[in-house]
């Protein structure tokens, strides 16, 4: 107990002081993380032991992840994104394949090369992942292509622990147990063996879309909130288990599971429940990359291993540029989708070790690799620094020539909601010529924008990280459409607090949810329906055969008092609110004072006095 | 025959009732169309093409509106602003006016001898339609002289609205089968002035 007490202490020590260093470097977290392994490894302070098992648990960090990128996208979304994911990832990885097993053929067995060539294939999805969704790059068009890259790559990895063996050319080692704890599929024969398999998916949709909606409900209703993270992780982690029970990853399953949860309206309490612990195992994951650095064994072969990493790169490098050129990918969507993606990923050392126990290849050509494998992933975050460096030197340029040609300064507006109003003043920003950027935690009616080159970002604008990331820092304004009181409140706080000269208009539900954002100092307020409402009452004035002119004065003329009360009301019903009354009865309240103040106006007194002026002798 | 433009500009018709009366008179003469700017465009947003397509398929263009402060109901200034663009209307180019008869057709509060130097109003009626002379001036239209509706404030008894709306008709139709004496009519004061006497007579 004292002994995981002291290792969970030392990693998450090393895990607090050197992601903030790395991170006010300008190096991101992942290096940060690895930085920290090599550091507290055996090859340096030596503090840690069991790197192995350690990052085979952490692992699970992966399998949350993915579970967390199945939430953010919804089926229909995942459905327009197929030809990315089969044709990209598709090309990538047979490319990449050819090329790696062509060259380790002049040094190794058919076979080992042709290993060799499907393990080299697989990307790190743990950091490039992370790492996108740090810069923000996620919905980017070139953050899509990559992470289509990676989704196929993780299926991918499912074929190839079935075809490894019958690469075998050593004889195997040891019997290895990759069965589940559980039961044993293989035990099973072959069309039993599909059956159960297909079942498993099957029972992952049921669960998502029927089950999880009751169960979650009534945990929900408990109202405690612990009870949930619990729930959450469970979900997690049985299908994990039933995942490799069956012979799939279990990164697939939650990734499947996410997905179908994505339409769920729990999915931002998944989100936020996971998240926590996604990050820290994730966290630890890459520490105990970092600590497995095998120093002694790079520094006897490190020309031998420095080459294999420099060719790795290159040659994942050169095989992503292909897909991109056949995918006709612009130019700079092109350079960040292969630098991204060029390095050996953690499934690889999964395979490695795979290959070892099936007798595919032998350690002398496992060891070397699994070091270069790390290395290119400790490079990984190197590399996209030094692309976000010379993409900035270029788009200084770029800017330069713009500005130049066009001279009209941008503002900088977010909307925060793309729901039905959001939708339309969306529209009419952008036909105004303003280019907003779009947060929304709906992918679906933004997907259109996407394609148009906007700035949408999915997910919950609530949050600071992605506030921060849509740009509030330099934003001149944010525009608030969330229909929901509480998140608007929340957000108007958020703002408020973090980006004090940020302005701010937002749309009320109601006239309540309009004097709970009066509390909060915001000033520019419009009611949801309002304007709706006054234009139809204008459009039936006209029906019922008045004169065009006059409906709309009418029409104007009553915003205008509407306006011009609101104060007062608000005045009246936070007065109210000294002596408790219900919901209910305020509605009907606000109804009564609303109905009385416009009898009491002479609105069509106003109308058109001036033109009923009598003979002005 | 002519075609006739009227470009409708009153926004409270419902309290004008000799408005009301002289666009009854004429809305149903064939080859006269009735453009009412208040009702087509409620938010003065002036679609100015459709209004250019108008002008250019009238050969005569009037504008019949109350006088509100010697001048026109705002959504007038407004069309004129919008409407008559550089190079249509004016300009070296701007030839889609020319020729296109213009007068205006004017509902005034006061009594006709207040429109007169030593009056209440201190200046005619000719010459606080001075900017409409020039404007029809700039686009090479062929002005003449308004025809006027005086005393509206102190409400026009029934048999009067009925005698200026035959006469707005009359005036209408002349116009249209071109038998109305233009050199003649642009020695008088008014239009209406003595709307017989330049009529010409076709049977």
């Amino acid at each position: 107990m004292e002994e995981f007490l002291l290792q969970l202490f030392i990693f998450l020590t090393a895990a607090a002081i050197a992601v903030p260093v790395a991170k006010r470097l300008g190096l991101g977290s992942v290096l940060g993380y690895l930085l920290a392994g090599i550091i507290i490894g055996p090859f340096s302070l030596s503090l840690i032991g069991h790197v192995d098992e350690i990052m085979h648990f952490t692992e699970f960090g992966v399998v949350m992840m993915l579970f967390l990128v199945g939430l953010e996208l919804k089926p229909s979304l995942l459905w327009q994104m197929k030809t990315p994911i089969l044709g990209m990832g598709g090309s990538q990885v047979i490319l990449t394949t050819l090329m790696v097993s062509t060259l380790a053929f002049f040094f190794l067995p058919w076979q080992q090369a042709f290993a060799v060539g499907l393990i080299i294939a697989l990307s790190s999805t743990a950091i490039v992942l992370q790492t996108l969704k740090e810069k923000g790059l996620m919905n980017t068009a070139p953050g899509k292509s990559i992470f289509s890259v990676l989704l196929f790559q993780d299926l991918a990895v499912i074929p190839m622990l079935a075809l490894l063996p019958l690469l075998a050319t050593v004889a195997i080692q040891d019997s290895g147990d990759h069965g589940s704890a559980l039961f044993d599929i293989h035990s099973l024969p072959g069309y039993l063996q599909l059956l159960v398999t297909v079942l498993a998916i099957f029972s992952i949709f049921l669960l998502g879309r029927y089950a999880s909606r009751p169960i979650f409900r009534a945990i929900a209703s408990t109202g405690v909130r612990e009870v949930f993270v619990a729930a959450a992780l469970a979900l997690v982690v049985g299908i994990s288990l039933l995942m490799t029970a069956v012979g799939l990853s279990p990164a697939l399953g939650t990734f499947l599971a996410g997905v179908v949860l994505a339409d769920s309206e729990y999915r931002h309490e998944l989100e936020s429940d996971i998240e926590p612990f996604k990050g820290l195992l994730l966290g630890v994951f890459f520490i105990s990359i970092g600590a497995s650095l095998d120093f002694s064994l790079i520094g006897e072969n490190i020309l031998l291993i420095a080459g294999i990493v420099v060719t790795l790169i290159a040659f994942k490098w050169l095989a992503l540029v292909m897909t991109g050129l056949i995918f006709k990918m612009a130019k700079r969507e092109r350079s960040l989708f292969a630098i991204a993606l060029a390095q050996g990923g953690e499934f690889a050392f999964v395979l490695f070790q795979f290959s070892k126990t099936q007798g595919v290849l032998p350690d002398t050509v496992i060891e070397p690799l699994i070091s270069a494998v790390a290395i290119s992933m400790f490079l990984a975050p190197l590399l996209f620094m030094a692309y976000e460096k010379s993409s900035a030197d270029e788009e200084e340029k770029d800017d330069s020539r713009e500005s130049d040609n066009i001279g009209h300064t941008g503002h900088k507006v977010i909307i925060a909601g793309f729901g039905r109003l959001g939708t339309d003043l969306g529209r009419f920003l952008i036909s105004t010529g303003i280019r907003p950027v779009i947060v929304d935690h709906d992918a679906s009616n933004i997907d259109v924008l996407r394609k148009f080159g906007f700035e949408v970002y999915y997910g919950d604008i609530t949050r600071l990280d992605l506030l921060e990331s849509a740009g509030a820092s330099e934003a001149e304004l944010l525009i608030i459409t969330i229909s929901d009181v509480e998140k608007s409140k929340a957000l108007v706080q958020l703002a408020k607090k973090h980006y004090p000269k940020l302005k701010i208009a937002v749309n009320a539900h109601d006239r309540s949810a309009s004097y709970d954002l009066m509390d909060l100092g915001v000033t520019q307020i419009r009611i949801e329906t309002f304007g709706s409402a006054i234009n139809l009452g204008q459009d039936s004035l006209e029906l019922l055969g008045y004169d065009p002119y006059e409906a709309y004065k009418m029409g104007r003329i009553f915003k205008k008092k509407d306006r011009d009360i609101f104060p007062k009301l608000y005045k009246m019903h936070r007065e109210d609110e000294a002596n408790y009354i219900s919901m209910y009865q305020r509605h009907t309240e606000d109804l009564e004072e609303t109905m009385s103040l416009d009898r009491n106006s002479n609105d069509i007194d106003i109308l058109d006095k001036a033109w009923r002026a009598k003979d002005p002798r | 025959m002519h075609k006739v433009l009227i470009n409708f500009a009153h926004p409270a018709k419902k309290h004008s009732k000799i408005n009301t009366a002289l666009r009854k008179a004429i809305e149903d003469i064939e080859g006269v169309t009735v453009n009412d700017l208040y009702s087509n465009y409620p938010d003065f947003l002036i679609d100015v093409k459709r209004e250019q397509r108008l002008c250019e398929e009238n050969d005569i263009i009037i504008f019949q509106h109350p006088l509100y402060w010697y001048s026109t109901p705002a959504i007038m200034k407004e069309w004129q602003d919008l409407v008559l663009e550089h190079g249509w209307a004016y300009g070296s180019e701007g030839d889609a006016l020319k020729d296109k008869l213009f007068f205006q057709v004017i509902s005034a509060g006061g009594d006709e001898e207040t429109y007169h130097k030593d009056g209440y109003n201190r200046f005619t009626i000719k010459e606080l339609t001075s900017s409409y002379q020039a404007t029809a001036h700039l686009c090479k239209m062929t002005w003449i002289p308004p025809f006027c509706v005086f005393g509206a404030h102190r409400g026009l008894e029934e048999e009067r609205v009925r005698h200026f709306s035959q006469e707005y008709r009359k005036a209408v139709i002349a116009l249209r089968d071109g038998t109305l004496d233009i050199r003649q009519v642009r020695q008088d004061k008014y239009l209406n002035e003595d709307l017989d006497s330049i009529i010409r007579k076709t049977d």
